[in-house]
C-alpha cells in the first residue's frame, strides 16, 4: 500500500480545487454541486465547505448522488445502495460533479444517466481528486483535476480517512 | 450483501438480516418513486410474468409498476382468461411460458404452497404474491416498512393484528415478520376466526377483546373478513361482527393514545372500519399502498439479482 495523497496534501488539493472552481464560476450563479457516493460525496463535503468560506454570504447547493441501480456490472456483483439527496432542481443548472478517483468512466457515465432522471442541466462538469487517465474506456475527461497519477490497471486506488491510497492488486 | 434465498415463497424462510436488507433497499426505491423521471435501468435485461390465478388490485398493480419502475419487461396472465379455463395444469402452464425465456414468475394462487411446489420444478426466481392461506410475503413487508416509517423501528413495537386470523395469509406474514424484527404481536378476533393452538404454534398473544387489544397496542392492523375462503358460519351476521369488532371513531377517541390503523384492502367500510376511521389522520392505509411499490421493487431487484 501507498499513500498518493497524505491529509496535508489532501487539504492543499482541496484548496486548490476550490480557488479554481471560484474563478471559473464567479457569484455561483446557476450552479449546484453534486458529489457521487462515497468517496465523491465525502470529498464534495469538504470542497464545498471550502468555497464557501471563500465566498461568504453565498447559498452552494450541495447533494449526493448513487448510481447503484444504473451500473453496468448489476448483474456481477449486487452491492447495497447508498442514500441520494438532490434536493434541487437541476434543469438548466451548471452541474459540477464531485468524485474522488476517476479511473474508466464507467461510474461518470452511470451518473450522468442518474443526473438526467432529475431534469435537463444546461452544463455538466467534472471535477476529481484523482486522474487515472491512462485506463480511460470512455470518451470522458474531468474538468478540474486534482492530481493526475501513474498506475497499473489492477491497482486499486481509493479516498480512506482523509488519504489517497493505493493499494496493488 | 445478497439475500440467503432465491425465490421469496414467505417470509417464514427469511433471516433477518434479508429483512433488514429488504426494507433498506425499499427505502431507496421509495426516493427513486418522488423523482420527476420515476424509473431506473436495472432490470432492462430481465423479463418478468405476472401470473395471477386469484383476483388481485392492489398487489398486481403494484408489482406490475414496480416492474416498470426497474425497466424489466413484464407480461401479465389472469387465470381466467387464459388456457388454465381450458384445464392445463400449473406446471404446463409455467413451462410453456418459460419457454419464451422468462427470468422471474410473481404468482398469487388460491392453493397454499402453489409457489413452493412451482420453485421446486422451474430454474426462474419465484415471488409469492399470496398463496391461499399460508403466506403474503410482499404485504408483510410493506407492513413493515410502513410501521418503520411511521413509528421509528420495529423492535419493541406492539402491534395488534385484528379481525379474520384463520383465513389470513396477510396476518401468518406479518406475525413471522414482527417476530424475526423484536415487535409484539396480538391478534384479536372472535374465537371462531383464530386458530386454536396460535399461541403455542407463532408465539403471539391472543386476545377475543378488541377494546382491551386496542389500549395495548401502538399499531393496529385490521383484517378484511374473508368470505370468499369460508364455507360454514363461523359469526352470525356481519353486524353481529361489526359490532364486536368493528373500529369506529368513537372507540379509538375513548382510547388513552393516538395509535396507527393499518388496512391491506380491500375494506369492507362498515364492517371491520368506518369510513371515519380508514380516512382519519391516523391511518396510513393509502402511504401503505404507496410503498408497497417501493418494497417490490427492493424484492425484484435483490432477487434479479441474486440468480445470476
Amino acid at each position: 500500500m501507498a499513500v498518493l495523497l497524505s491529509s496535508e496534501q489532501l487539504s492543499t488539493t482541496i484548496r486548490a480545487l476550490a480557488k479554481t472552481l471560484s474563478e471559473r464560476h464567479p457569484g455561483f450563479e446557476d450552479v449546484v454541486f453534486v458529489g457521487i457516493q462515497q468517496g465523491g460525496a465525502v470529498l464534495g463535503e469538504e470542497i464545498v465547505a471550502e468555497l464557501q468560506r471563500l465566498n461568504p454570504g453565498k447559498t452552494i447547493p450541495y447533494g449526493q448522488l448513487d448510481i447503484t441501480f444504473y451500473r453496468d456490472d448489476i448483474r456481477k456483483n449486487i452491492i447495497p445502495p447508498d442514500k441520494m439527496n438532490i434536493h434541487f432542481g437541476v434543469e438548466n443548472k451548471t452541474v459540477i460533479l464531485i468524485d474522488d478517483v476517476l479511473f474508466t468512466g464507467r461510474t461518470i457515465k452511470a451518473a450522468l444517466d442518474v443526473l438526467f432522471d432529475y431534469g435537463r442541466p444546461a452544463k455538466v462538469e467534472l471535477c476529481v481528486l484523482v486522474d487515472r487517465n491512462e485506463h480511460r474506456q470512455f470518451p470522458i475527461q474531468a474538468d478540474y483535476v486534482g492530481t493526475t497519477v501513474q498506475t497499473s490497471r489492477t491497482d486499486k486506488v481509493k479516498l480512506v480517512n482523509r488519504e489517497v491510497i493505493l493499494i496493488p492488486a | 450483501m445478497q439475500l440467503s434465498t432465491r425465490h421469496l415463497l414467505g417470509i417464514k424462510n427469511l433471516s433477518k438480516e434479508d429483512i433488514s436488507l429488504i426494507l433498506s433497499t425499499a427505502e431507496q426505491f421509495k426516493e427513486v418513486l418522488q423523482r420527476p423521471v420515476k424509473k431506473v435501468p436495472s432490470l432492462r435485461d430481465v423479463t418478468i410474468v405476472n401470473l395471477f390465478y386469484e383476483n388481485s388490485t392492489r398487489t398486481r398493480f403494484s408489482f406490475e409498476l414496480a416492474e416498470k419502475r426497474l425497466s424489466a419487461d413484464t407480461i401479465n396472465f389472469a387465470a381466467s382468461s387464459s388456457s388454465a379455463a381450458k384445464g392445463e395444469t400449473l406446471l404446463d402452464t409455467v413451462n410453456n411460458i418459460l419457454s419464451m425465456k422468462v427470468d422471474m414468475v410473481v404468482m398469487r394462487h388460491s392453493a397454499s404452497g402453489a409457489p413452493h411446489f412451482l420453485s421446486q420444478h422451474i430454474p426462474a426466481a419465484i415471488i409469492n404474491a399470496g398463496d391461499g392461506i399460508n403466506e403474503h410475503p410482499t404485504q408483510a413487508l410493506l407492513d413493515a416498512f410502513s410501521i418503520r416509517e411511521k413509528t421509528g423501528g420495529l423492535e419493541g413495537r406492539k402491534v395488534a393484528i385484528i379481525g379474520d386470523i384463520m383465513h389470513s395469509r396477510v396476518a401468518q406474514s406479518n406475525i413471522y415478520l414482527l417476530n424475526k424484527m423484536g415487535a409484539e404481536v396480538t391478534v384479536c378476533g372472535p374465537p371462531t376466526l383464530i386458530p386454536k393452538y396460535i399461541r403455542e404454534a407463532l408465539g403471539v398473544n391472543v386476545s377475543y377483546n378488541l377494546r382491551e387489544t386496542l389500549e395495548w397496542c401502538d399499531v393496529a392492523n385490521v383484517l378484511r373478513i374473508q368470505l370468499e375462503r369460508q364455507n360454514q358460519v363461523l359469526f352470525s351476521s356481519l353486524r353481529e361482527y361489526s359490532i364486536a369488532y368493528g373500529i369506529n371513531r368513537q372507540l379509538l377517541d375513548s382510547l388513552n393514545k393516538e395509535i396507527v390503523i393499518m388496512h391491506p384492502g380491500p375494506i369492507n367500510r362498515g364492517v371491520e372500519l368506518d369510513s371515519d376511521v380508514a380516512d382519519s389522520k391516523q391511518s396510513i392505509i393509502l402511504q401503505q399502498v404507496e410503498n408497497g411499490v417501493a418494497v417490490r421493487m427492493a424484492v425484484l431487484y435483490l432477487l434479479a439479482n441474486r440468480n445470476n
